[in-house]
């Protein structure tokens, strides 16, 4: 740490690591940007040409969710929308590791878990759109609402998984939680209370951190001096650093942390290191804060492109297939664009409604005051 | 019948809860081996066992926060946070999760989530040990906000707040812990009165006085003494804050014409200020006197050796009450 004449401790450069260990030192990567296969022995990870192709269509619906989401967006038909570019593979990697009694907490980036768990993306464009909060039944596909405030959920997972606990369902047959959060997140408070919690309870969830480098316009130094990684030795629970732009790995690696959760290990943290492509929201402005070239040289890392890489390479798919996914990912996009433009505003006096398990008195009232105040005026047809 | 403290009215009340429904589960700081601060959780970890009872690291958001993912797995957890004061680490869980979670999840998800929070001062407490939050509970939506005011109430509003499918704040008057009273212990919660709904404590004709938690007793004495100077209060426990019985206020406040609000809490944006605006809009042509509210100053609770002059006590209630009657 750099300290001047005067004894003032400087902040590290940005950037820099100030002595402390190379972010990626052990990063977990079982296939190459390049789309070569690469071996761990931790991880091993036995996949057929037909489980990699499946997940090569997800990478590629899931980006066109997104794509699409975000031209209804600049068409106005969103409200605003958070991408996922550049973060499928964390995303599907870690949604295909889980069985379906797992439950999965995720933030509102989580479109490729979301997809992987069975959720129709319209749900999601009309969270966006402004037409619903969420609106589905966490319990139809085992996955929880979009959270919006940074970090609440963690601890939403941890008490699920708490309550798996008491239902005797840990070992044998068992079941777990994970959640989902960005390297913004873990400088919260209750990110660091859930870690505690699932420490000492040794609740069966996994925390599955994104860290996509940026909080907004705030770099990851400005988050942590280390690895995010490493501070679940911290709180007691392994950590593990996982190259969030290939699928293969945060599936393995994922797969590996759930298991060790539903047999009772306890919880792990995962850290897929990955890079946020796009802006924060439609709203922001990266380049206001952000080289250009540093998302060029994400690029080459793509985690859709390796995957395609790796298929060509090994001649296990050919153009026929490329053509049937994409025209596949067209058909989807063209399905919620319909959906989403379809879509009717909320009946008004439907903001009354699920408040409390019944209406109280004064629901009912300004319900029935409002609708009367509504009825009040005079249809434009009438007026003529 | 028997004889029972406030604070072991709830006790019955919560072992009452977990005999009865195996989802239950009493979390929170010192609520197992010690029994509570307050010993109001006293015995039950013993007998529950520590996996329905449980000892939660130190983190008020963590208690609330994982209280909300058990009542996502169908479990429903009874959170204690120790004190009033220590509330606010744990505010965005209450407010920005737990309260909108049946309408973010268009009624499919329910958090039937109890926190109880011992509040009030009056106890000659350090800073942060006697407070009144509750006007920030009953200003968001998606919770209801109750208090009790006397063990009989104490040891059935704690069981239907747990077994409501709402959240519910439930506030305990500290200072009345160690009131005793008669408790029905062997009655059920099919006779008893709604959550929701205020009880007349002492009726009267001439001014309506509404309290809740520690002040109904204030009010009831303020009562007895205003008889002599030939004045009927009607008091009423409001019991629910949120929502309000605002058919038993009015009700009443029509046939007194006069109406004091009596809490702790600052009265600047408090339960009084909203209390007389609707007393206002439903009662205009029947009211000799504005709404009065006796509260809390506009200031942080001082320091204890001060905290009777910003208590309200029976002579500022029979204060405001001449003052309702110079109009």
């Amino acid at each position: 740490m750099a300290v001047d004449a005067d004894g003032a401790v400087a902040a590290p450069e940005p950037g820099s690591l100030d002595g402390h260990p190379d972010p990626r030192a052990e990063l977990i990567q079982l296939l190459t940007p390049e789309g070569e296969r690469a071996d761990h022995p931790d991880y091993p990870l036995d996949l057929t040409t037909d489980e990699i192709k499946a997940l090569y269509r997800d990478l590629v619906i899931v980006r066109r969710i997104d794509t699409e989401a975000i031209a209804l967006q600049r068409q106005g038909e969103l409200g605003i929308w958070a991408s996922l570019l550049g973060q499928e593979a964390a995303q599907v990697g870690s949604g295909r590791a889980l069985s379906p009694r797992d439950m999965a907490f995720p933030t509102y980036r989580e479109h490729g878990v979301a997809w992987c768990r069975g959720l129709d993306p319209t749900k999601l464009l009309a969270l966006f759109r402004g037409v619903s909060h969420g609106g589905w039944d966490p319990a139809d596909h085992n996955f929880h609402l979009y959270t919006i405030v940074i970090g609440a959920q963690t601890l939403h997972a941890t008490g699920y998984a708490m309550g798996i606990q008491r239902d005797g369902l840990v070992g044998e047959n068992g079941e777990a939680a994970i959640v989902y959060f960005g390297d913004g997140a873990t400088s919260q408070g209750d990110v660091n209370e859930a870690f505690i919690w699932a420490s000492v309870f040794n609740a069966p969830v996994v925390f599955f951190c994104q860290n996509n480098q940026w909080a907004i316009s705030e770099p990851l130094e400005r988050q942590s001096r280390i690895p995010l990684y490493q501070r679940a030795s911290g709180f007691g629970f392994p950590g593990v650093q996982v190259d969030g732009n290939d699928v293969f790995a945060c599936l393995a690696v994922t797969r590996k942390a759930m298991q060790a959760a539903r047999d009772g290990q306890g919880p792990t943290l995962i850290e897929a290191y990955t890079y946020r492509m796009g802006a924060h929201t439609t709203t922001d402005d990266p380049t206001r804060y952000r080289l250009a070239s540093e998302l060029e040289s994400w690029k080459l890392k793509d985690p859709v492109e390796r995957v395609k890489a790796y298929l060509v390479r090994t001649g296990s798919a050919d153009a026929a297939f490329f053509d049937e996914i994409e025209a596949e990912a067209t058909q989807v996009g063209r399905r919620i664009r319909k959906a989403c433009l379809e879509m009717p505003d909320p009946a008004p006096l439907s903001m009354f409604e699920n408040v409390y398990a019944e209406p109280t008195a004064l629901l009912r009232e300004e319900r029935e005051q409002y609708a009367a105040y509504l009825d009040s005026f005079v249809p434009e047809e009438a007026a003529q | 019948m028997t004889t029972l403290t406030l604070s072991k009215a709830i006790n019955e009340g919560l072992r009452k809860a977990l005999e009865d429904d195996p989802k239950v589960v009493v979390m929170g700081e010192d609520v197992g081996q010690l029994g509570g601060v307050f010993r109001v959780t006293d015995g039950l970890q013993k007998d529950f066992g520590e996996s329905r009872v449980v000892d939660t690291p130190l983190a008020e958001s963590g208690i609330v926060g994982t209280a909300i993912g058990l009542a996502l797995r169908g479990y429903r957890p009874v959170c204690e946070i120790q004190f009033d004061g220590f509330v606010f680490p744990a505010f965005d869980q209450i407010v920005s999760q737990l309260a909108k979670m049946r309408m973010r999840s268009q009624g499919r998800a329910a958090v039937p989530v109890t926190i109880r929070i011992p509040f009030g001062g009056g106890i000659g407490a350090v800073e942060h040990h006697s407070e009144s939050p509750e006007a920030l509970f009953a200003h968001t939506a998606g919770l209801r906000v109750v208090a009790c005011s006397g063990p009989a109430d104490a040891y059935t509003m704690i069981q239907q707040s747990i077994h409501c499918d709402d959240p519910v704040i439930f506030f305990e008057p500290k200072r009345r812990y160690w009131d005793k009273a008669e408790v029905d212990t062997a009655a059920g919660l099919a006779g008893a009165l709604p959550l929701e709904a205020a009880r007349t404590v002492a009726e009267g004709t001439d001014v309506t006085v509404l309290a809740y938690g520690p002040m109904v007793r204030t009010c009831m004495e303020a009562a007895v003494a205003a008889r002599d100077d030939g004045r009927a209060l009607e008091v009423i426990d409001l019991r629910s804050l949120s929502p309000l019985d605002l058919g038993a206020i009015v009700a009443s406040v029509r046939r007194t014409g006069r109406c004091v609000v009596v809490h702790e809490a600052p009265v600047t944006g408090g339960i009084g200020a909203e209390i007389a605006a609707r007393v206002t809009e439903a009662c205009f042509y029947q009211l000799e006197a504005p709404v009065l509210r006796v509260g809390g100053f506009s200031t942080p609770y001082p320091p204890s050796r001060l905290e009777d002059h910003y208590l309200p006590d029976l002579d500022r209630v029979l204060d405001a009450v001449d003052r309702t009657f110079a109009y």
